[in-house]
């Protein structure tokens, strides 16, 4: 069996304007999403207490809301958790409540109603502990770009690093815009899934980058224009990007599917970022790429004869 | 052509059978145990106690499945939960106050196993269940008890020293002094630098002020302390709840995390950590009649009948009601040598302790004096030593017939009473053990049947390179979960998700090796040189893809905290697992399977399609 049986390269290049405008429309929509609406963040960024209980039957979600808005502990909400058993109950966090009390006292009343509730989960964050988080997040991406980046300079080019990580920034930015438009929960959990994504998809670049320095040092591509390398390097890499994210997919499918409420997130914004991964790759990093102008000779330059014997 | 030398079968062969080895405690499961430790440093946990627990338990016909000392506790195995919960009571009854026995579960792997350490992974709380918390000690609390100790220091030293003054004050970290002129202010300085070195100071001889300041080195040691302290009461408080494992560390400057697992009870736990002991200093009384009187059941009017903690078991002895001091003079409880370099307890008290302390001990020169600890409203005396002569000036020193463990434990306990600054909860996660039992089990199908449906694409897709592939993918996973095993690293909810993520994405060298071998029968090369020059076209890509994705790996394992670290951990040991199984692992059955055959007409690759030309 093969899939890919593609007999000329494809001229991916040309569609070089196509798809940046594209990239482009759907960067700014994200960006747009992401001031307008704002993340959804999960209490470990915002500070306050999500309380999970399950029941023995069908939750009365209205009853339940009414029991906790009488506590008086500010603006509750009370949602179902997948099965309409399983309650979720977010409270803000309050001066001078602490968190004891607060999960107390809300037990307390939802005992009243049926004793048979079961408390699964609670958790409480501080204030201050949120914007802890963000700051050590933001650290985090700035680090990660650095770093492939130089990595990645050293390794094949400055060119290749730029679009490389404009390719990357792209596809988290759309992740991130995804998740403000449907108002998706961000927890710590969706960021490192988030991050995981930018190390993930720069793989992805440096598997064509490989392919077109590779190209480029080949004797039989002498004559080729620069674009024409490059077509020939995605399409030489097509069958395996599909392949591999394809499969790379199938297990984070299998965590959509099988993981419950607890990686929902996390499986989500993998599945977003495997899907624009591929995109961005091949049709964003490599224009921007050759846009920067890389040519021959900035790979040829640095050959040394220990580089022959590997590539 | 594609034959492997001997050591490298060897290595990938050690490779597999030390994480079996590793791996395999995660298939036993776990039995309900008791673990018994010791709540004093003096008391030891050795075989005198195991035949003690022993008889106990022979006495009420329960058989245990195994008995053995770990370190400093002792393990006793048990058929089911019933029996372990009966045992408890039974060994609760047996052994008193001084042992700290809880409930606990063990790997049920066999004995040659745990010898060789192979335990099952360590399961983080979100996948067994229990309590987290994350406490912040108010740092300004902790410098501004010490400020306060030292003016007290300062009063008591000028009035040794005679140096006559006007005011003291306290403005942050600074305390300032008003003196008369200048030879008081001379003479002001001389005091504080010889008794006082840690504050430095300034003058300003217009107005004959003295400010004197923490210096930065000192500020650190005072916070460092009060997180020690504040660990060291926690660890006391946990010991009462006897959690089989607790874990509680310092976490940045500042912060203290404690994890319980398996404590349900959340209130209890939040009740017992933040409460508060009180130690109260309380005179003795050695009178026999009235000793003989208590004894027999009538507490003469005004005394108590207390028990004293003794490394020989508890003993009675009778104190009055009445309380001279109470714990919170005490600044601090040290264990030293006195100078005889027998070891004794160190406690520094502060200036109104001080002198009272100073009164009580004149009027009771030859008697002794108890130093009681009373948490929940039982009261239990720590030591009683008997009062040689007057104590001034807040140094007070307990020496005699104790050994350097006991010392410590002494000083420990007089510490307890108090928290050195206060605390607050600012984070706290709770999770039911059926949660935590339903998170392992989601996390488990997710990996399985994504892998399933992984080894089934590629099977069908590459046939037998497509085996290949999916038996390394297999070995990954395999060397991946030894190497938690062995590590002992936490394993969360993220970190299964990132188990099965490294496998989704550990796939990919494979494929790569695969697409390039494809390509080069294509291009009409001879199938033993296409899978030499596939495997070595594609590592260097391999190579660079991992290492980016390595470098995001190693980020989140820095900056991350919580669920980011635990995925990260997962994430970067199977990044290099991967590059081992994906690499030199599927060589070596490609070596095995066509490197035998010198011939090779064709390899099973799937359909290798070539374009018409």
């Amino acid at each position: 069996m093969e899939f890919f049986r593609i007999k000329r390269d494809i001229p991916f290049m040309s569609y070089g304007r196509l798809t940046t405008t594209i990239s482009l429309v759907t960067f700014v929509l994200a960006v747009f999403f992401l001031f307008a609406k704002g993340l959804n963040f999960s209490v470990e960024f915002t500070g306050g207490t999500v309380m999970e209980v399950q029941y023995r039957q069908a939750a009365n979600l209205g009853d339940i809301r009414d029991r906790v808005d009488a506590l008086k502990f500010g603006e509750a909400t009370v949602q179902s958790l997948g099965t309409s058993r399983d309650v979720l109950i977010r409270l803000p966090s309050r001066q001078g409540v602490s968190s004891a009390q607060l999960s107390e006292r809300v037990m307390g009343a939802l005992k009243a109603a049926d004793p048979a509730v079961e408390l699964r989960k609670v958790e409480f964050v501080g204030p201050s502990v949120g914007e802890e988080l963000v700051t050590h997040g933001l650290t985090a991406v700035i680090i990660v770009c650095l770093g492939i980046m130089l990595y990645l300079a050293l390794r094949f080019e400055w060119r290749f690093a730029v679009s490389a990580i404009i390719a990357n920034m792209h596809d988290v930015v759309i992740i991130l815009g995804c998740f403000a438009f449907f108002q998706w929960e961000f927890s710590l959990t969706v960021l490192a899934g988030v991050l995981a994504v930018l190390g993930y998809s720069v793989n992805e670049s440096v598997v064509v980058f490989d392919r077109i320095r590779e190209n480029f040092r080949k004797a039989a591509m002498r004559n080729k224009s620069v674009s024409a390398i490059i077509d020939n390097a995605i399409t030489a890499t097509m069958s395996r990007t599909l392949i591999t994210h394809g499969c790379t997919e199938a297990m984070v499918l299998s965590m959509l599917v099988f993981g419950g409420p607890a990686l929902h997130g996390f499986a989500i914004a993998l599945t977003i970022g495997i899907v624009f991964g591929i995109y961005s790759s091949v049709l964003v990093a490599s224009p921007i790429a050759l846009w920067l102008g890389v040519a021959r000779e900035h790979m040829i330059k640095p050959q040394k004869p220990k580089d022959e014997a590997v590539v | 052509m594609n034959r492997y030398p001997l050591w490298k079968y060897f290595i990938i062969v050690v490779a597999l059978v030390v994480s079996t080895i590793y791996t395999l405690p995660n298939f036993f499961g776990e039995t309900p145990a008791v673990q018994i430790s010791s709540s004093r440093q003096s008391i030891p946990v050795d075989t005198a106690l195991m035949g003690r627990v022993e008889d106990a338990l022979k006495a009420q016909h329960i058989t245990p499945d195994g008995l053995f000392l770990d370190g400093s506790s002792l393990k006793v195995r048990f058929r089911d939960p019933d029996t372990q919960i009966k045992a408890r009571d039974t060994i609760q009854q047996a052994l008193g106050d001084n042992y700290i026995i809880a409930l606990n579960l063990l790997a049920a792997s066999p004995d040659w196993l745990t010898k060789l350490k192979a335990y099952p992974m360590f399961l983080g709380l979100d996948l067994r269940g229990g309590v987290h918390f994350l406490l912040e000690v108010d740092m300004k609390a902790a410098t501004d008890k010490t400020m306060e100790r030292y003016a007290g220091d300062i009063r008591r030293e000028f009035k040794d020293k005679k140096v006559r003054y006007g005011t003291i004050k306290r403005a942050g970290n600074t305390l300032e002094v008003q003196l008369r002129d200048a030879a008081t202010l001379k003479a002001a300085e001389d005091a504080v630098a010889r008794a006082l070195p840690s504050l430095s100071f300034t003058s300003d001889e217009n107005s004959y002020k003295l400010s004197l300041t923490l210096k930065p080195e000192e500020i650190t040691r005072i916070q460092g302390d009060a997180v020690k302290q504040n660990i060291t009461t926690l660890h006391n408080r946990v010991n009462e709840l006897g959690v089989a494992e607790p874990v509680i560390q310092q976490s940045g400057a500042n912060r203290i995390v404690v994890q319980l697992p398996g404590v349900q009870d959340t209130a209890k736990a939040k009740d017992i950590l933040g409460r508060t002991a009180t130690l109260e200093v309380r005179m003795v009384s050695d009178d026999q009649g009235m000793m003989a009187e208590a004894l027999a059941g009538t507490v003469p009017a005004g005394y108590d009948l207390l028990d004293e903690l003794t490394p020989r078991g508890p003993q009675k002895i009778l104190v009055k009601k009445e309380v001279e001091l109470t714990g919170d003079s005490i600044n601090d409880a040290q264990a030293s040598f006195d100078e005889n370099g027998a070891p004794s307890v160190s406690i520094n008290l502060d200036s109104t302790g001080a002198s009272i302390f100073r009164q009580v001990t004149a009027e009771n020169v030859g008697k002794r004096m108890a130093m009681v600890l009373v948490e929940k409203g039982r009261a239990e005396v720590v030591t009683a030593p008997v009062i040689r002569s007057e104590i001034g000036g807040g140094r007070v020193q307990i020496s005699g017939s104790m050994n350097v463990a006991e010392a410590n434990d002494t000083a420990l306990l007089l510490r307890a009473g108090s928290l050195a600054a206060p605390m607050n909860i600012i984070e706290e996660r709770t999770v039911g053990p059926s949660l935590g039992k339903e998170n392992i089990e989601k996390g488990f199908h997710s990996t399985l049947w994504g892998f399933a449906a992984i080894a089934a694409f590629m099977l069908i897709y590459y046939r037998v390179f497509g085996l290949i592939s999916a038996l390394s993918l297999g070995v990954n996973l395999f060397m991946l979960v030894a190497l938690l095993s062995m590590l002992q690293a936490t394993l969360t909810l993220p970190g299964i998700a990132a188990i099965a993520l490294t496998l989704g994405m550990a796939i990919d060298a494979n494929v790569l090796i695969n697409e390039r071998i494809r390509e080069e029968l294509r291009n009409g090369v001879p199938p033993h040189s296409a899978i030499q020059a596939g495997y070595q076209h594609a590592w260097a890509t391999i190579l660079d893809s991992n290492i980016t994705t390595l470098i995001a790996g190693l980020a989140l394992l820095i900056f991350g905290s919580g669920p980011v670290r635990g995925f990260a951990v997962v994430h970067c040991l199977g990044i290099l697992t991967s590059m081992f199984s994906a690499v030199l692992v599927s060589r070596g059955f490609v070596n095995l399977w066509y490197g035998r055959q010198r011939r090779l007409s064709s390899v099973s690759i799937g359909q290798v399609w070539k374009p018409e030309t």
